[in-house]
């Protein structure tokens, strides 16, 4: 996958002694349809995550203390006053750095190098494989063997790191309430929410917290930590994808009320 | 029920040259391709050549591509097929071709044998294993696995490049690594072979091993992702690796599990002496 | 004897084609008892070679299911060796090799703890230890187990054991099979003697019909059962009674064969995968069996042998599964042949399920979360086969021909058999289990009796004071009798004639027997010993079916033929052999045993049946019975050895 050029549709060789049939696949179902789809998910959130980074403002609601995660934490002079929950020890920025600069690239990097990610763009993208029992266009593969790919294996670090910005959307949508309730808090809350059970679910916190061991039985508190993380590992896709809609909601939501467009839904006050 | 099928079966000899050949033949309620198979052996085709045993998903013979979906073909049910379909069954195809839907799967056997052996600790007598459920388990998962080889079939780092089979032990024996590794009481370390001997790093976690696992075993969830973190633990992790410089927590497992065991010493030590049984023989 | 080296093709001057092999000691069959005598053949210092017919590590063995039978005492510490040699005695009706029962019951423990160290891991106790299950016939739980996939366990951890040796020839050698070779997919037609030792064997490797002779001076037949000789049955095609042929045809005698085991519980719907074993675990569990007016129809059937030991009531029996020392166990709990003779009488007194079996339900007696957990495989099997689900529902099941406790005799000891240099183990072996076989003592069976007959071959080797030779001659006759099908202008079809044979054992000879019908059954045996000659194949040698089952025909033929002639012969029902017109047990025919050896004669009978007289027990195992128990099986006569007799 690291060197290769792409020829759609062509059979590949077949090596010697393996039946020798033609065709790509022999299977009937719409195994194209899943990958299709995932490329689409994955596109979109791409695209609009860029253009929201880089958009610069109506990404704080100061009314209600609304901040969009795609702009915490905000340490720099040039964010709006009022969200900027940890000062701002930053100087201000020109335009095309996003006001996030901290906490994006470890979150990007979170999800490029997380486990179910890989497997969804692996397929997606790159075609490699494009579904299972499909053949893959490329002439050579040496998967996760060599640079760059190699650093997928630092997808722990990058997951202690989204720990603390997961820590500190916490803290962010916990300082919203403090002007009432709306509708905003709710997504707000939903988001972290989700955040936090795809971040608990993730493969190396499960290893972290106790898939290393040898021996659960003398370790019981972190054998029942790891059954949970475990339980919810088994979901992890399904947060992966809960967390983009998610995301993508509550900036939207936070967007369209910082700039007037829609008047925040209010509960409580 | 009862109908008339359509099949289509890739015949063909060890060259690797072969066609699909056509076939109609009676279905009855309740059956499952491999029951259809044995009819064309009956009725149509004597010599048509299929690996199969149990006939009950328990062994992992009868493995083939039924309209291209590597599968059991004694758990692939008639049923699941509508009346008018054509059924094709191909041999797997990323072994060589023996006959017909048979395949030369002596890949696995080879990998198997580069995987160390299983490495108790050395003072610890037979009966004395003390090992808990829970300790017990993770492995016990793997274990189900009934070598079917289709997820080795399918993986795509074999299955598209025919080259990568030497370095690449394949699924079903990452996930063997993966067992002896959270075996509770095996004593070597096994994390950098994982990665440096058997490819652990070929594997893009794609996960079609795991899609058709006819065990359901979550391969790559449980075996081969856990093997990364491990495999990161001891060859990525600065933090771990700070950790052990400053507390000294030399791992206790290491140790090389081919013993020095040989024919030229045959004996109790080598050996499994039978018990002294105090009875003599029979009519004594 | 030095290992021996390969001497490919220098055999001197025999056919060209034929490869040949020279090994220490040849083990036939790649099951739990062929697996384990390798292993002992090997570290005792052996060049061994091991054959198989299917794949390694996909014998028979692979589809055992409930678990290994031992008194580890785990479960309950009142367990022993003799609690074992006694269910064991009880279960086989008293016809059982006393000898054999005795190692069985003393050495099953070692050989299961002996697993461990290879690798295996057995579901647990809380306290860490292997945890054990109840089993019918059993008195306490006994059986080592890993879910339902036991006999998966155990040829797994055989087979990674056999790979460590490997690894360590490797370390050695350089070569992975230098000093233990398995040659799988590969069928052995004839063994070969020198004078009436033993020389070796021949056989063709199925995927190319390439032919091998192996030259051993000592081999060990380790082939399974004869299953396949009946329409209904829980086994594979492997199950042809190869070995049980290679050794008549070598001269060994065969005992017992009239016990065929039928387990009460096989699959009974959809029509193809009719006899698909239901595991006893699942009744060991709590699972019950009803008949179609929802009576719990097994207390109706408790023979009077078992009365004590078995509950009279729904409320004890269900007592029994969480206090078993107060209570007696459920009655679906009997030994198998009393449970599949129930079945067979609730369907044709009209009392069946639909498909013509009766109901096992587990649903109504434990959560689903539960029943998936404990038995997955069957859960498994259901859902996809059958379309069921255990958890919600009833099983439909019906009883199924299981396994063999006929066999090859042989010294309890050492395996060996009559025939200098040859050996056997595993179901292929007779006498261990007399007329029944309890669950879980096959497993332990292959273990322990494994293990001795490596033991017992190589010791035979270390004695042997010259190597045998092998004949040009013999080696082309093994030869052209594999290439008949291919020569012969055949008229007759190998499918046609197996169904033919399956059908006429299942109709004719089968779970309910009567003498006209098995006199019937010897006629039309008889007519196929003329017609399987004639069996033509069409295609080529690399991977062709049709002629290996024209090749295995014949085995099957010479097996059935003992089980019709011996069945006719015992005129009293005991254990796996139940006679319609003879419905009871009989004192005087209990040490009676029926030999079997080879001599075709004219009419297409190819056996020739001869009564043997069983061993009496010793006295401090005879000892270990009550004198009321003994009184039930034993004539008076042989009961004056008894403690009791003596005043003891
Ligand atoms: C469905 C099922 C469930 C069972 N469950 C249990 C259980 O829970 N507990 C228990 O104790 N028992 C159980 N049994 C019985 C037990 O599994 C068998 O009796 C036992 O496995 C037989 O083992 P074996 O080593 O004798 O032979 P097998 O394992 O049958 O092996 C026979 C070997 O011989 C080879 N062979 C045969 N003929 C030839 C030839 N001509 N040339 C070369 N090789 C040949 C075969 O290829 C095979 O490798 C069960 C049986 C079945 C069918
Ligand atoms: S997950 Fe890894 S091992 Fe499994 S099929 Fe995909 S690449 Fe192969
Ligand atoms: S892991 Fe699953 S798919 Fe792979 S060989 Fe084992 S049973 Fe088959
Ligand atoms: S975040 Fe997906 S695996 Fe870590
Ligand atoms: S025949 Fe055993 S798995 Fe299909």
């Amino acid at each position: 996958m690291t060197t290769t050029e792409r020829d759609h549709g062509a059979s590949p060789p077949i090596a010697p002694g393996r039946a020798d049939i033609k065709a790509r696949t022999l299977r009937r179902d719409r195994w194209w349809l899943s990958p299709l789809v995932n490329a689409l998910g994955l596109a979109t959130f791409v695209v609009y995550a860029t253009i929201r980074s880089f958009w610069g403002s109506a990404y704080f609601v100061s009314e209600y203390r609304y901040l969009s995660p795609f702009y915490s934490p905000c340490f720099s002079a040039s964010c709006v006053p009022g969200s900027s929950h940890f000062g701002t020890f930053l100087p201000a920025f020109p335009p095309w750095i996003p006001l996030a600069i901290l906490s994006l690239p470890f979150l990007l990097g979170f999800r490029l190098t997380c486990y179910y990610y890989r497997k969804s763009y692996y397929r997606a993208f790159w075609s490699s494989p494009p579904a299972c029992a499909v053949a893959e266009p490329h002439s050579k593969y040496s998967g996760e063997t060599r640079f760059p790919l190699i650093l997928q294996n630092a997808h722990r670090y990058f997951f202690y790191l989204a720990f603390v910005i997961s820590v500190i959307n916490t803290y962010d949508m916990i300082v919203a309430f403090e002007t009432g309730i709306g509708l905003g808090n709710i997504i707000l809350l939903v988001n972290v929410v989700g955040l936090w059970l795809y971040t608990a679910s993730c493969h190396s916190c499960r290893h972290i917290t106790g898939g290393r061991l040898k021996h659960f039985s003398r370790h019981p508190v972190r054998y029942k930590i790891w059954t949970t993380v475990s339980k919810l590992n088994t979901r992890h896709m399904l947060f992966a994808w809960i967390t983009i809609g998610t995301l993508i909601l509550t900036d939207l939501y936070i967007m369209l009320v910082a700039s007037g467009t829609i008047s925040d839904l209010r509960i409580v006050n | 029920m009862g109908y008339q099928a359509k099949f289509e079966v890739w015949r063909g000899d060890s060259s690797g040259e072969g066609s699909l050949q056509h076939f109609d033949v009676d279905v009855e309620e309740g059956e499952v391709v491999l029951d259809i198979v044995h009819r064309l052996q009956a009725t149509q085709a004597g010599d048509l050549a299929v690996r199969w045993n149990c006939k009950a998903g328990k062994c992992g013979s009868c493995s083939a591509e039924v309209n291209g979906r590597p599968r059991l073909m004694c758990m692939t049910r008639m049923s699941t097929f509508t009346e008018d379909e054509t059924i094709t069954i191909t041999p797997l195809r990323t072994f060589p071709v023996i006959r017909d839907l048979v395949t030369d799967v002596d890949f696995n056997y080879v990998k198997a044998r580069e995987i160390p052996s299983f490495a108790p600790p050395e003072d610890l007598e037979p009966g004395e294993y003390r090992m808990t459920q829970i300790d017990v388990e993770r492995s016990q998962e793997f274990r189900k696995c009934i070598e079917c080889y289709l997820c080795q079939n399918t993986c795509h780092v074999v299955r598209d490049h025919d080259e990568n089979k030497q370095e690449f032990a394949g699924p079903r024996y990452l996930m063997r690594v993966a067992e002896l590794d959270m075996h509770p009481l095996d004593v070597r370390n096994r994390k950098e072979d994982a990665q440096e001997e058997h490819g652990l790093g070929f594997c893009n976690i794609t996960k079609c091993c795991t899609e058709v696992c006819p065990e359901h075993i979550k391969i790559t969830d449980n075996a081969l992702i856990p093997m990364k973190e491990r495999v990161v633990d001891r060859k990525y992790d600065p933090l771990v690796w700070l950790g052990k410089k400053i507390f000294k927590r030399e791992e206790l497992e290491q140790r090389d599990a081919t013993g020095k065991l040989s024919l030229d010493d045959a004996g109790p030590e080598n050996g499994s002496p039978l018990p002294a049984d105090s009875i003599g023989p029979i009519g004594s | 004897m030095a290992p021996g080296t390969e001497a490919a093709g220098a055999a001197g001057g025999t056919t060209p084609d034929v490869t040949h092999h020279t090994y220490d000691v040849l083990v036939i069959g790649a099951g739990g008892a062929g697996l384990r005598a390798a292993i002992e053949a090997r570290m005792r210092g052996k060049r061994v070679a091991i054959i198989s017919k299917s794949l390694f590590g996909k014998a028979h063995t692979v589809m055992a299911e409930g678990g290994i039978a031992a008194s580890m005492g785990n479960a309950n510490s009142r367990d022993n060796w003799e609690v074992h040699f006694r269910d064991t005695m009880r279960g086989g009706k008293f016809l059982n090799n006393w000898r054999m029962a005795e190692l069985h019951a003393k050495e099953a423990p070692s050989r299961v703890w002996e697993l461990e160290t290879y690798g295996a891991l057995f579901d647990r106790t809380a306290e860490g230890k292997i945890s054990q299950r109840n089993f019918g016939g059993h008195q306490f739980p006994r059986l080592a187990h890993v879910g339902d996939r036991t006999g998966l366990e155990l040829i797994r951890t055989l087979q990674q054991k056999i790979v460590s040796l490997q690894q360590e020839d490797h370390a050695r050698t350089g070569d992975y099979e230098s000093d233990l070779k398995v040659f799988h997919e590969f069928t052995v037609t004839e063994l070969i003697k020198d004078g009436d030792r033993v020389a070796g064997a021949f056989g063709y490797r199925r995927p190319t019909g390439e032919y091998i002779c192996f030259h051993a001076a000592a081999v060990v037949l380790a082939t399974g059962g004869i299953g396949k000789s009946f329409k209904v049955t829980s086994n594979s095609w492997e199950y042809t009674g190869d070995g049980h042929a290679l050794a008549m045809r070598a001269g060994a005698t065969l005992i017992n064969m009239e016990f065929v085991q039928f387990h009460p519980t096989g699959m009974v719907w959809p029509p193809s995968v009719k006899g698909i074993l239901v595991t006893e675990s699942v009744r060991g569990d709590g699972g019950v069996l009803r008949n179609s007016e929802g009576k719990r129809f097994m207390f109706g059937y408790i023979p009077e042998v078992f009365k004590e030991q078995y509950a009279t009531s729904e409320e004890e029996g269900d007592r029994w599964y969480t206090d078993a020392d107060n209570n007696r166990r459920p009655p679906e709990l009997l030994p198998r042949d009393e449970v599949a003779r129930a079945i067979n009488n609730e369907v044709k007194e009209g009392r069946g399920s639909p498909a013509g079996g009766v109901f096992l339900d587990v649903s109504s007696r434990m959560p689903a979360e539960t029943i998936r957990k404990r038995l997955p495989s069957m859960y498994h099997q259901f859902k996809e086969l059958a379309d069921v689900d255990i958890t919600a529902g009833p099983m439909e099941v019906g009883p199924t021909c299981h396994y063999v406790m006929g066999g090859v005799e042989v010294d309890p000891d050492t395996a060996a058999t009559s025939v200098p240099g040859l050996f056997a183990a595993g179901e292929v072996a007779g006498g261990m289990h007399g007329s029944n076989r309890l669950g879980g003592n096959s497993l332990s069976d292959l273990l322990v009796f494994g293990c001795r007959a490596g033991a017992g071959a190589a010791e035979y080797l270390d004695a042997l004071p010259t190597a045998p030779a092998i004949t040009t001659e013999a080696v082309d006759s093994a030869l052209e009798e594999s290439e008949r099908p291919f020569t012969v202008q055949g008229d007759e079809n190998a499918y046609t004639l197996h169904h033919e044979l399956q059908q006429t054992m299942n109709d004719l000879v089968g779970i309910i027997r009567r003498a006209d019908e098995m006199e019937t059954a010897l006629k039309r045996l008889a007519e196929l010993t003329d017609r399987i000659p004639r069996v033509g194949v069409v295609g080529g040698r690399a991977y062709n079916p049709g002629w290996h089952l024209a090749l295995d025909l014949r085995n099957m033929l010479l097996v059935s033929q003992c089980i019709a002639l011996a069945a006719l012969e015992r005129q009293e029902s005991r254990g796996g052999h139940t006679r319609d017109d003879y419905p009871t047990m009989d004192e005087n025919w209990r040490q009676q045993l029926l030999a079997l050896t080879f001599a075709p004669d004219a009419e297409g009978l190819q056996v020739k049946l001869t009564h043997q007289d069983q061993t009496a027990m010793r006295s401090d195992l005879f000892d270990l019975f009550e004198m009321d128990e003994l009184k039930k099986y034993y004539t008076g006569d042989e009961l004056g050895g008894h403690r009791a007799g003596q005043g003891a």
